[in-house]
């Protein structure tokens, strides 16, 4: 790879200095929008009392940071979460693999899975932690409840359209059912599956958040609806904030498997 | 016995909502040991009706099937898995049957040195090109050790010129490592020129509308031994005598 020739160098170049100005731009506009929120802030041209300030925001956080009561909040939302997406996504493709296996099973529970997929799932929120009891126990429910019905479907569906000619290939080598789930159907669909990891972050965060607003006393769901409720919108946007920054964690480690994943197949 | 398959007055129905659908009728075929039987008939005539018999993937409705020997089946598509080499590839079907030994290992091996694969074991199937993923199949099929090779339309999906040398290849593998086989193809001369006998389907029900063993005189200086390939079969003089009589008996179904 040494010796590429000039027109080569110079492509390269210019791909490495289009990446860095999309960097240098998505920045400015970071740095730009927190800028002229704390300058109208300033100015009292926008409402404090409403809309709050990036100051008041950082300011609050050092507080929350220096009793050490934001890493309870994460913690335990962060823990829900993981769990409520590990269950559900295990679950899910539990399900999916007990349908794939049982054809007629598949047929019966069709029409259920679709109801249960166009239902809102955060509309069962309440009664799920009536049953499932308050506390973390409850919110990991409701966070699997909405993903597990979308895991199951997806899942079987990617299960399902496995090539029909490839499962006749292994047949005529004598394969049985469990040779062509583990051989052919779940080898060919981790990609899928992975991407179907991806949504479930979301949803779970969903879950849980939901979940802690109507029940929680611990966790970001809680610190937002609290803020909310006694009009410390400082509190609420620092809430957001970090439940952004937390997300994005989260999904940051997924895509990195993922990118092991093909590094492999390459 | 030297009767590898035997079909006795075969008779195949199929049930549908709309009725009772007669695929085959009164069928009878014999592929004899050390011979390439081929099969070729009008789209729609049953033709893999008859490989899954075979392969007992269906009964028949009435008649005998007899079978003396392990079958392998070969595919149009080459059904390799991306996410394995090609020596994993290969290896899949001694996996499903549990029987990976020293004495398997070594025969796949000579099979990947003796057919050019040897330096692509560790590659990936998108490496490759058609006419080799095509032996890959081949030999993933052989080192299972069948008798019996069931090739269905396994070249089609090739282009024109990796399919010339690609039969030549799969004939040459099929004869040195002794195997018979059924060859299911829709193209006239390649039926003619892999196999030792053609047998003409009519059209659905099927049945055998003409059998014809055909014999080519290959003089040819590129012929070594007076070998019989694929490709020196094409310029036989009697090559052109069997398309025609094919050709024929085929003609009245394109109609």
């Amino acid at each position: 790879m040494q010796n590429n020739s000039k027109g080569y160098q110079e492509y390269l170049r210019k791909q490495e200095k289009q990446r860095k100005s999309i960097i240098v731009w998505q920045a400015t506009l970071l740095v730009g929008f927190i800028i002229l929120w704390e300058v109208l802030a300033r100015l009292d041209i926008i409402n404090t009392f409403l809309l709050s300030s990036p100051s008041d925001i950082t300011m609050l956080f050092l507080e929350y940071l220096k009793d050490g009561s934001i890493f309870l909040h994460i913690g335990i939302s962060v823990w829900e979460t993981i769990l409520g997406f590990t269950i559900g996504t295990a679950l899910g493709i539990i399900i999916a693999i007990m349908l794939w296996w049982s054809e007629p099973l598949a047929k019966v529970l069709d029409p259920f899975l679709v109801v249960l997929n166009a239902l809102p799932k955060t509309a069962l929120a309440p009664i799920i932690i009536v049953w499932a009891g308050t506390g973390i126990k409850g919110i990991v429910v409701v966070a699997v409840a909405i993903s597990l019905v979308t895991t199951i479907l997806s899942a079987y569906n990617y299960f399902i359209s496995v090539e029909e000619d490839k499962v006749k290939m292994l047949k005529s080598f004598g394969a049985n059912k469990y040779q062509i789930l583990t051989k052919l159907v779940l080898p060919s669909n981790i990609g899928n599956l992975i991407n179907v990891a991806k949504i479930n972050i979301g949803l779970a965060w969903v879950g849980v958040i939901v979940g802690e607003f109507l029940v929680s006393r611990y966790g970001l769901g809680y610190l937002i609806v609290y803020g909310g409720q006694v009009f410390k919108l400082d509190l609420v946007m620092m809430g957001v904030v970090v439940l952004a920054i937390c997300a994005l964690v989260m999904y940051q480690a997924i895509n990195i498997i993922e990118k092991r994943y093909k590094a492999k197949q390459k | 016995m030297s009767n590898i398959i035997e079909f006795k007055n075969v008779y195949k129905s199929f049930y549908t909502k709309e009725g009772e659908i007669a695929v085959i009728e009164n069928l009878n075929l014999t592929l004899e040991k050390g011979k390439i039987l081929g099969l070729l008939g009008p789209s729609g005539s049953g033709k893999s009706t008859i490989l899954n018999m075979v392969t007992n993937l269906i009964e028949p409705t009435s008649g005998k099937i007899e079978v003396n020997g392990k079958i392998g089946y070969m595919f149009q598509k080459d059904n390799l898995l991306d996410w394995r080499t090609i020596k994993d590839n290969i290896m899949i079907g001694l996996e499903i049957q549990h029987k990976i030994n020293n004495e398997a290992l070594s025969k796949i091996d000579r099979l990947l040195k003796i057919y050019d694969l040897w330096e692509f074991r560790n590659r990936f199937p998108r490496e490759l090109s058609g006419g080799m993923r095509q032996r890959v199949a081949l030999i993933r099929t052989l080192a299972t050790d069948p008798d019996i090779l069931l090739l269905d339309e396994p070249f089609s999906a090739l282009d024109y010129q990796t399919r010339l040398i690609v039969s030549d290849d799969i004939h040459r593998i099929i004869k040195q490592e002794n195997k018979d086989a059924i060859l299911v193809t829709h193209d006239i001369s390649e039926g003619i020129a892999i196999c030792d006998t053609v047998c003409v389907l009519s059209k659905r029900p099927a049945t055998i509308k003409q059998t014809y063993n055909i014999k080519l005189t290959i003089n040819e200086e590129t012929a070594t031994k007076n070998e019989r390939t694929p490709m020196n079969s094409r310029n036989a003089p009697e090559f052109k005598t069997y398309f025609d009589l094919v050709w024929k008996e085929l003609e009245v179904y394109a109609k």
